[in-house]
């Protein structure tokens, strides 16, 4: 895992500890713990698009993409990669 | 002057309390009886589905105690007594209640109360305590849509203020709290007695809403009788009582797709899980019944919820040739594994209408 990675990783972490009021290691999987309602789901979201500055499109609201705080950072760091060389495609990741 | 027809009809009529709900202060050691203007106008709007608070001047617990001894105690479902601004008071109310400021109104008979009511809060509207009696008569109290549920609001708002406190005292754990709860999610098909209901959340619903189309009771009462349509309804309760009717779904089948033309939930009971459970249900029976789980879905300003909502329920895009305008189409793939219903809720389905008690 590179450096950025790491990073990121630590801080999707540490807000899902904050938002969920619960420790939330890499791999736990939120979702499948009954810890995520719509509202979170929709806050979470929000959250990655605000704070790395980037667009969930519809194609990305993949539930695989979002259920662990590791499959999270590697959302945002493909996300981040395609917009620095290419146009996102639908239905790509 | 009065308030222009387009403005949203009243939810939550905010009190003053001396000198205005009754004749007198009761700080000052009176025992004021209330106006029977004011008590009647209670009542009136109470059965309207417009909830009742109290703002008012001096100590919480002197006021409320009185406020009981008058018998008018249940008809409230929040109040604020003490010093500061009642403008605070008022914002506080409307953000317990979960009600957009432009639906509140606050009646005084102070009008340095109103005007520091009115500058602070220039949506709420403000009326002279005189005016009391006639409130029932004007416009802005009277909705256009009035059911059971609606007359029944200020239980359901005051057995919330309830579970507040009980998530209050849970310390945050979520998953305790909901499993403390004793959730019951009931689906059924929407029959005759539940369309003035149905109807209404599809007025009332904005959030979790996945296509924002508006039904009337006649619609609903054709596609009832549609064999190619389904109409569900879902209601929930838990150990405090009863959420009432909070979701709706209308199917509209073909020989190979059930397609989902408007599914809703109740913003109230959205941190229960209540959509993730009802689209669950509605996947599953799609392919229980050996069509393929389809939904429409149009965006809004605000129903960002719902898409991410359908997507993590497993809802896909798929490419169709659609026109302009035309709704986006969402499918569960077929090897998408359909979640079981979290331990917190039990579910119950009720495959055919009849034998349930209607209120």
């Amino acid at each position: 895992m590179s450096r950025g990675s790491a990073e990121t990783l630590d801080e999707i972490t540490r807000f899902l500890t904050e938002a969920l009021r619960r420790e939330v290691g890499p791999d736990d999987d939120y979702f499948a713990l009954g810890l995520v309602d719509s509202l979170f789901a929709l806050e979470l979201v929000t959250h990655v698009e605000d704070r790395f500055e980037l667009t969930v499109e519809v194609e990305d609201l993949d539930l695989d993409s979002f259920r662990t705080a590791r499959r999270l950072t590697a959302f945002v760091h493909a996300k981040k990669a395609d917009a620095e060389t290419a146009p996102v495609h639908a239905g790509d990741s | 002057m009065t308030a222009p027809a387009a403005r949203p009809t009243v939810k939550c009529l905010v009190w003053d309390l001396d000198d205005t709900l009754w004749d007198g202060v009761v700080l000052e050691g009176d025992v004021p009886p209330p106006f029977p203007p004011a008590a009647t106008t209670l009542k009136t709007l109470d059965s309207r589905g417009i909830l009742h608070a109290a703002v008012s001047r001096g100590d919480h617990d002197t006021s409320t105690a009185h406020l009981d001894a008058t018998g008018l105690g249940e008809w409230f479902c929040a109040a604020r007594i003490g010093w500061g601004d009642k403008s605070v008071a008022v914002r506080h109310i409307a953000e317990t209640l979960n009600i957009g400021l432009d639906t509140v109104a606050f009646i005084d008979n102070d009008p340095a109360e109103r005007a520091e009511v009115a500058a602070a809060l220039p949506m709420v509207r403000c009326y002279p305590a005189d005016l009391a009696g006639q409130l029932p008569e004007l416009p802005e109290f009277r909705p256009a849509h009035v059911t059971a549920e609606a007359a029944g609001r200020r239980l359901l708002y005051r057995t919330e203020w309830r579970r507040r406190q009980a998530e209050e005292e849970s310390g945050g754990d979520r998953r305790a709290f909901l499993a403390s709860l004793g959730l019951v999610m009931e689906i059924a098909p929407a029959t005759e007695g539940d369309l003035a209901r149905a109807s209404e959340l599809t007025v009332r619903t904005h959030q979790l809403n996945s296509t924002g189309l508006v039904y009337g009771e006649e619609d609903l009462r054709r596609l009832i009788a549609a064999p190619d349509h389904q109409v569900r309804l879902a209601r929930l309760s838990d150990r405090f009582g009863d959420y009432g009717v909070v979701g709706l779904s209308v199917t509209e089948l073909t020989p190979t797709e059930s397609v989902l033309r408007l599914m809703l939930m109740s913003c109230r009971v959205a941190s229960r899980g209540a959509g993730e459970l009802m689209l669950s249900h509605i996947v599953r029976q799609a392919r229980a019944e050996g069509r393929r789980p389809v939904t429409h879905f149009v965006p809004t300003a605000v129903n960002r919820t719902m898409l991410v909502t359908l997507r993590f329920a497993g809802y896909a895009p798929v490419a169709r040739d659609t026109g302009d305008g035309a709704p986006m189409v969402l499918e569960v793939p077929a090897d998408h594994p359909v979640r079981e219903p979290g331990s917190h809720v039990r579910l119950l389905v009720r495959p055919a209408p009849g034998g349930r008690s209607d209120r």
